[in-house]
């Protein structure tokens, strides 16, 4: 049996008072909490085999390589990938967009071709696109949202031409939470001869990805967001692909022989791998995954939905709520974004803090859906794997003051 | 039940302000304008002022964002109609040292009705947007000034 209660004691930094009141994090879809697992091997690594990677062969070194390449293994597992070669390391889902975009968009896009997105993306899926196409005169096209914040696939045929060169889509807003049918939107792609990237840094982090089954070509997502450390992501991509691509960054660990005046590449995943890279950040991510299978993401699943039915049913009790995005579950992960009344959501956010709960207030990084329905700014709670029910009165509670206030 | 820093930022006076904005409007015949914005959280005025000769003749400003800025910039420009430009330079520094923490700041009387907004100064990641509309009154000072010319001794 899932029992929340047990999964939040995992996490210590759920633990503690803020503003003289039990903490209640409804922040997650910025970022998670981490667990002990994570710290521990966080601290493990740091203390007894830190050592750089592939370059020693003394003791420290091998471990740290062998504890480096087999997180790469790991979080290969978590998204299905079938050969663990194509997950390379990043810094995070934005910095695995934005290689992408220069390391195989540069030598790929020209003037007249056509680069897809939508208007639901967060900006770290729009702006290396929109600087892409500024270099390569290439067009950036948007597949539209309708009222409730769910892409306009409609027209889909007649906005993929043979000039779609890449679509560029995320598998679960960060604003809205919707859920959007990528293997869908991949298959229309595919078959205009277009490469499809997914960013998947709100998808992978409920549930096991299936890269083979949703057929793209890339995909992008963190370790933060998904009870890892910050500053380690994963670029994901097919093998063919990868080893056509120039590298993205040079430097050490990517080269196989380096002379005056040019130079030949390691292969992948190395080649896109320049500099010491984030080794402790990989090993963490390597066990956050294992952390969350240990736990069952079946489990994890089904606790998010009871907690999003509950969350939903409470909050449209409040008076004067508006909730973005689509009304039906199904098609909605564990985001709810919402204004109340006149209340700005930075003064709901200052008055949940008040009560020791955390949302999050503003544009949330996606300010074309803000304009989308008119707003500058929305509140938004974000649960997980540790919300549990009483997480959720806190926050009605919370509510009743901000009506208190502003009412 | 509401706890009393909460009382002490959330006064009637600042939702009375964000309710019903005093000089809300476009200024046909403003002699500067400065647009302020805080991409962090979406604040965003834009503060339109006629200048003649030594004073402010009218002060108006349009935008949108949370109760703190929007009241704040209200309760600024109620203050700055035929305001001299030295006064209301100095008022944008004083306000500042309020929201900075400076308590003689807090019981200084020329503040006036602005002093509501003293319980914004407790909560650090509030002061940018008390602060929005007073940033963009120094940034149009300094820019009027730098173009009359002059009157910038007086004003540094």
């Amino acid at each position: 049996m899932y029992d929340p209660v047990r999964v939040r004691r995992d996490f210590p930094a759920l633990d503690q008072n803020v503003n003289g009141k039990p903490l209640v994090y409804l922040d997650n879809a910025a970022t998670s909490q981490k667990p002990r697992a994570v710290l521990d091997v966080l601290d493990a690594y740091y203390k007894r085999d830190n050592a750089n990677v592939h370059r020693g062969i003394h003791q420290l070194s091998q471990r740290a390589t062998v504890a480096y390449e087999a997180a790469r293994s790991k979080v290969a597992g978590w998204i299905h990938a079938p050969d663990e070669s194509e997950v390379i390391w990043t810094r995070g889902t934005t910095e695995a967009i934005n290689l992408v975009a220069i390391a195989w968009g540069l030598d790929n896009l020209s003037e007249g071709d056509e680069i897809l997105i939508s208007v639901l993306e967060h900006h770290s899926n729009i702006i290396p696109w929109q600087i892409l196409a500024a270099r390569t005169k290439a067009t950036l096209r948007y597949l539209e949202i309708d009222d409730e914040g769910r892409l306009v696939l409609d027209d889909l045929e007649s906005v993929l031409t043979d000039r779609t060169k890449m679509v560029a889509i995320s598998d679960v807003s960060n604003s809205l939470g919707t859920i959007n049918p990528v293997k869908e939107i991949t298959r229309a792609a595919h078959a205009v001869g277009a490469i499809v990237l997914v960013d998947g840094a709100q998808g992978a982090v409920h549930t096991r990805v299936d890269v083979q089954d949703l057929g793209c070509d890339f995909y992008a997502f963190s370790g933060h967001k998904l009870c890892g450390p910050t500053g380690i992501g994963v670029l994901w991509g097919r093998k063919e692909l990868l080893e056509t691509m120039s590298p993205f960054q040079g430097g050490g660990e990517m080269i196989h022989i380096v002379d005056r005046d040019e130079s030949s590449w390691a292969s992948v995943p190395h080649k896109f791998e320049a500099g010491t890279p984030n080794i402790a950040g990989a090993i963490g991510m390597g066990a956050a995954v294992d952390y969350l299978s240990n736990l069952g993401v079946e489990h994890i699943e089904a606790h998010e939905k009871e907690i999003m039915a509950y969350a939903m049913g409470r909050l449209l009790e409040v008076p004067d709520i508006r909730i973005y995005g689509p009304s039906s579950l199904e098609e909605r992960s564990a985001v709810i974004s919402f204004t109340l009344g006149d209340a700005h959501p930075h003064d709901i956010s200052t008055i949940l803090d008040m009560d020791g709960v955390a949302v999050r207030a503003g544009h949330h990084c996606a300010q074309l859906v803000m304009k989308h329905f008119g707003v500058s700014a929305t509140a938004r709670a974000s649960f997980y794997l540790y919300t549990t029910k009483e997480d959720v009165d806190r926050l009605v509670d919370g509510l009743g003051q901000v009506t208190t206030i502003f009412g | 039940m509401e706890s009393p820093q909460l009382s002490s930022l959330y006064q009637q006076l600042i939702l009375e302000h964000y309710r019903n904005p005093r000089n809300k409007a476009e200024l046909d015949e403003k002699t500067v304008e400065i647009h302020m914005a805080n991409p962090v959280c979406g604040d965003e005025i834009r503060l339109q002022l006629r200048i003649e000769g030594d004073h402010i003749a009218e002060a108006k400003f349009v935008g949108s964002g949370c109760s703190i800025s929007q009241a704040a910039v209200s309760m600024m420009t109620t203050r700055l109609q035929g305001a001299n430009l030295v006064e209301a330079d100095a008022l944008a520094k004083r306000f500042t040292e309020m929201m900075h923490g400076d308590e003689t700041a807090a019981k200084d009387k020329t503040l006036g009705d602005l002093r509501a907004l003293e319980g914004v100064s407790k909560f650090p990641v509030r002061i940018k947007c008390a602060l929005l509309g007073f940033d963009a009154l120094q940034e149009a000072l300094k820019k009027e000034v730098g173009e009359v010319g002059g009157v910038g001794g007086d004003l540094n």
